[in-house]
């Protein structure tokens, strides 16, 4: 049945588009073959397991997942507000939140530093009562991390918000349910592969970050030097590092991508779609 | 005309006059890092002269085959410490930055300005504990003026382009480290005579004056 319906939809598609869909594959491809072709093999292996390597991955695994977890818990209930709640200057907020897509990264390291920094409009409050600094720190990797990432969450997420059939919220309400218990039995299920899929975009965004990082954060070995960080530096003086390093930053994310998109998000896609 | 980052002002200047004086030549420009610069020309990027803002990164070129030539001198770059505009935490020397209350932030190793305080440092027997190692020396400078980091080592040139943000002290000579910026053609230069004319004028009086009005030292 399956393989049927696959069938029918390559038959009716145009060629043009086939074509087209083609030149993109290969323009996406053809940079990572290039990586590929160019990597040291014979001393990828000493490049991978070497100490700061693994720990500017260990730590850019951490951050990451941290910067994605914020963005769930700060993100779902943003987007939630946006798709369900008509207020005035909405379209503003929205557009507020989902700046930092556009924002050149560095700037927006820049901006962090404004706003967080010890000199900063908050920042200065929290170094002055509570001695917080977060320039320089873990935590402020992952406030860089979630800062630029958070947005995938939220677009993708109200989205999925916007086409879902709000009348099973309102039944759910009819029928007694507390608003808090139709949020999470009613809405998050309804909406759980967009949720997962904004998660993973987050993620992957979090995982490559770069700009904002090394602005806000800087860059110190087992604190702030994300994996992002040494591959840039390794570019500087050793290439070939860089390219292994960079493959193994592609390689997580294309296994995460790939694996959770068929386990999860396709999965429900198409369930979806057959029932419907 | 691919030149390094650290060059971009003094350059367009330059660059400007020598059109003037030139009518006719255009200069084109590509700044970026001198060691990205040497990795495009490698694969085949159209550069007709190549300057880089130290020693190691010619060397590289040379090394490779893909300079015509033997480089020509054109500056030299010394180091200094950069403190916040009126210096609140009263810098003076090398030795204090080894203070564990100041957030010191130096250049990585992996960049020239990096392997000029590294050479600093040791050379004033100072041990420092940074708290990042900026990937390049603009990341040090940006901290350092929005009060984030109370000090760094950037180049003399850097403190100039900071503008107000920012102040320097200065390094005593017998300390401080070189660093010394030379341009050379390319190998696979297209415009070999105008870019010989351009190398020259850079090395010449108009273009040492410009670039000592940046604060560059001449060779």
């Amino acid at each position: 049945m399956k393989d049927r319906l696959r069938k029918v939809g390559r038959v009716r598609l145009p060629r043009p588009i086939i074509a087209l869909a083609a030149v993109t594959v290969m323009f996406f491809a053809l940079p990572l073959v290039g990586l590929i072709w160019r990597a040291p093999w014979s001393n990828a292996w000493g490049y991978l397991t070497d100490d700061a390597a693994l720990t500017a991955l260990r730590l850019s695994l951490v951050c990451s997942l941290w910067a994605t977890l914020l963005s769930i818990v700060f993100g779902v209930p943003l987007a939630w507000v946006l798709a369900r709640v008509d207020f005035p200057g909405r379209a503003a907020v929205r557009a507020l939140c989902v700046l930092s897509m556009v924002l050149p990264p560095v700037v927006g390291g820049v901006a962090l530093f404004f706003a967080l920094g010890r000199r900063g409009l908050v920042g200065q409050w929290l170094d002055r009562w509570f001695d917080i600094q977060l320039p320089f720190t873990t935590a402020g990797v992952v406030i860089a991390q979630t800062f630029v990432a958070m947005p995938f969450l939220i677009v993708t997420v109200e989205a999925a918000l916007h086409q879902m059939d709000s009348r099973f919220e309102d039944a759910s309400r009819t029928l007694g349910a507390s608003r808090w218990y139709t949020f999470r039995r009613v809405t998050v299920p309804a909406i759980r592969p967009a949720l997962i899929a904004g998660a993973v975009l987050a993620w992957a965004r979090a995982l490559g970050e770069f700009g904002a990082t090394v602005t806000f954060a800087g860059n110190f070995p087992g604190t702030t030097q994300t994996l992002p960080l040494s591959v840039y530096l390794a570019l500087e003086t050793n290439p070939e590092q860089a390219i292994v390093l960079a493959l193994v930053l592609i390689a997580i994310s294309f296994a995460v991508l790939v694996g959770l998109r068929d386990r999860w998000f396709g999965d429900r896609i198409r369930r979806a779609t057959v029932s419907a | 005309m691919f030149a390094a980052s650290s060059l971009t002002e003094a350059f367009t200047d330059i660059g400007g006059a020598f059109s003037e004086q030139n009518p006719g030549a255009t200069v084109t420009f590509n700044f970026a890092g001198s060691s990205d610069l040497v990795a495009q020309i490698a694969q085949g990027a159209p550069a007709d002269v190549f300057a880089s803002a130290d020693e190691s990164n010619m060397t590289k070129l040379i090394e490779a085959g893909l300079a015509a030539g033997n480089p020509v001198p054109i500056a030299e770059n010394t180091f200094a410490i950069i403190v916040e505009t009126g210096n609140p935490q009263g810098v003076a020397t090398v030795a204090d930055l080894d203070n564990p209350e100041l957030i010191v932030v130096l250049c990585s190793t992996a960049v020239p300005c990096g392997r000029g305080a590294e050479t600093i440092l040791a050379n004033a027997g100072v041990t420092v504990n940074p708290k990042s190692l900026e990937t390049n020396v603009k990341g040090v400078v940006t901290k350092v003026a929005a009060g984030e980091a109370d000090a760094g080592i950037v180049f003399v040139t850097d403190v100039d382009a900071a503008g107000a943000d920012a102040a320097g002290i200065a390094l005593p000579a017998d300390i401080n480290a070189i660093s010394a910026a030379s341009m050379v053609l390319t190998d696979a230069s297209r415009n070999p005579d105008a870019a010989r004319d351009f190398v020259e004028f850079v090395a010449g009086p108009t273009g040492q004056s410009i670039l000592a009005s940046y604060g560059f030292m001449s060779p």
